[in-house]
């Protein structure tokens, strides 16, 4: 569904741990932004009606995009980069 | 009288222009709807949800009804919305709860409850004194620091910005579209009845100040400016805080101050609080909003950290398991807020045709003012019962001023 961009600075490639699984990432991206390139499609489930959800405005605002990052709950994935061997993992509970 | 261009025209599109003019539309009239914008002071984008009757209308019996009658309409409100545009505000009124740190607080609760039923005369009026173990298996998230607190049937909430946002898309589907970036200069009453209303309109508009400047009819500004008139019978001035400089050109007098709240908003989570209370609610999408603030800072709508603080320390002696939740969001916003606290309907006696609203519950009288207020605009009267609301109660120095609206 998402491509990086043809002229997307090819910085080192790094490996982020994703629910278990290792996932390719760039330097200098951000967690959302190496989940949609590796076609994760659901980011987490809403708490009171359970819809799926993923990154809309990738900026910080909307809050679609939280995820438990390096045991860290609900943080904007699209506002941490990219580290590796990263622990990123959906909402645990609540 | 001459037939204008309008049958009305409502000047201010927030909670109170917009509930008012989906009224008048509603029962067929032709309005336009004009808006100054994004760079003015507007409580209608930045309150707290509330549809709240418990402990409205101490003092003043014609309020609590008033309150009370607007919470039964606005199952009708939200349907209305709803068929029109599909918009739902999502009102829900499981009732409102507000609890007590205190048995001084519980007992100030008791007392405040009792006078509003005697005062109002309503016997059935329906409220219940909780104790702490009623009080927790209605809210079982209630602290240890909980003694008790009171229930009544008629609180409830809506998400406000859908409420706007309903207003605005019904309003555009029954013809009267909300025009935005639109400023009004001037209200001229005609000879003969009837007003003129001069606007500029553009994306500068609103961020310039242009009092006292008065370009040629029709001439286009720096900024892609115009100015334009329009002629309506009636015009309805529910602009907010801008309502005291658009009163005084109709003759009447709107005395509103700005009154800071500020509101703090949880990341989403599950269900846990099943009742709004005054300062601590949970939207129906998950969020926590606390609120509850109230300070006179004038025109500053920043949301500073130590307010902030303040809030959530109270909301987590109620709530303790907050405690754990990331704050997405704080922001101020300013109530407008009159002199007694009460709201303000007015019509003027010089110019038939002209009425002035402002109130610090847009969200919670916005069914009456669709179901209500409208027709009295329609008749051009507003009826003798709510004449205690006009602004001649702040003429006399002997006038009845409490402040505890
Ligand atoms: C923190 C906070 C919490 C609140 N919580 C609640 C609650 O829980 N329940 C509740 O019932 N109420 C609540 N309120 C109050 C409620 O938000 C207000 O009563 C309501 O929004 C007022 O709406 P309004 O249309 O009068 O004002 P506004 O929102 O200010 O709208 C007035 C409009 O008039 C326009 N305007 C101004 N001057 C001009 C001009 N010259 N020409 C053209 N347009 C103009 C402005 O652009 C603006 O859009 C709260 C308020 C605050 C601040």
């Amino acid at each position: 569904m998402f491509r990086r961009l043809p002229d997307f600075p090819a910085g080192p490639s790094l490996t982020i741990d994703f629910e278990g699984e290792a996932l390719p990432a760039r330097a200098g991206e951000s967690v959302a932004a190496a989940l949609l390139a590796a076609k994760v499609a659901v980011f987490r489930a809403t708490p009171v009606h359970a819809a799926p959800r993923a990154p809309w405005c990738m900026i910080g605002e909307c809050h679609e995009c939280l995820l438990e990052i390096d045991g860290e709950p609900n943080r904007r994935s699209c506002m941490v980069q990219v580290r590796n061997g990263m622990k990123v993992r959906r909402r645990q509970g609540p | 009288m001459p037939s204008k261009e309008y049958d009305a025209v409502v000047i201010g599109a927030g909670l109170v222009g917009a509930a008012i003019a989906y009224g008048l539309v509603r029962i067929g009239l032709r309005v336009a709807v004009l808006d100054e914008g994004d760079s003015v002071h507007r409580p209608s984008h930045g309150n707290f949800g509330l549809v709240w009757v418990q402990g409205k209308g101490v003092g003043r019996p014609e309020y609590a009804r008033w309150t009370l009658e607007s919470s039964e309409r606005w199952f009708d409100l939200n349907a209305s919305l709803v068929e029109d545009c599909g918009v739902d505000p999502g009102y829900r009124r499981p009732g409102g709860i507000t609890p007590a740190l205190s048995e001084d607080e519980l007992c100030a609760l008791k007392t405040m409850l009792e006078r509003v039923r005697s005062e109002s005369a309503a016997a059935d009026f329906e409220f219940e004194i909780l104790d702490d173990a009623r009080i927790r298996t209605l809210l079982p998230a209630c602290g240890p620091e909980v003694v008790g607190g009171a229930w009544t049937a008629y609180d409830g909430h809506v998400d406000p910005l859908r409420l706007l946002r309903a207003l605005h898309a019904s309003l555009d589907l029954h013809g009267a579209r909300v025009r935005s970036q639109t400023k009004v200069r001037a209200i001229v009453p005609l000879p003969g009845g009837g007003f003129e209303i001069a606007v500029a309109s553009g994306p500068s508009a609103s961020s310039e100040d242009l009092a006292g400047y008065d370009p040629p009819k029709g001439s286009s500004l720096d900024g892609g400016e115009t100015n334009k008139r329009l002629q309506a019978q009636r015009v309805v001035i529910a602009a907010g805080h801008g309502s005291k400089a658009l009163g005084s050109m109709v003759g009447i007098e709107v005395p509103v101050s700005p009154e800071h709240g500020q509101i703090l908003v949880t990341e989403r989570t599950a269900s846990i609080l099943e009742y709004p209370t005054l300062s601590v609610r949970q939207s129906d999408e998950g969020s926590i909003l606390l609120g509850g603030s109230k300070e006179d800072r004038g025109f500053d709508i920043s949301a500073p950290v130590r307010t902030s603080a303040e809030i959530a320390a109270r909301s987590l002696r109620i709530f303790p398991q907050i405690a754990k939740l990331r704050i997405v969001r704080s922001w101020g916003a300013l109530r407008v807020m009159t002199p007694d606290g009460f709201p303000i309907y007015a019509a003027s006696d010089e110019y038939a045709g002209a009425f002035a609203v402002a109130c610090h519950s847009g969200v919670t009288l916005a069914a009456n003012h669709v179901w209500q207020t409208s027709r009295w605009i329609e008749r051009g009267t507003i009826p003798p019962e709510m004449a205690c609301f006009s602004p001649r109660r702040f003429e006399s120095p002997s006038s009845d001023v409490s402040k505890i609206a």
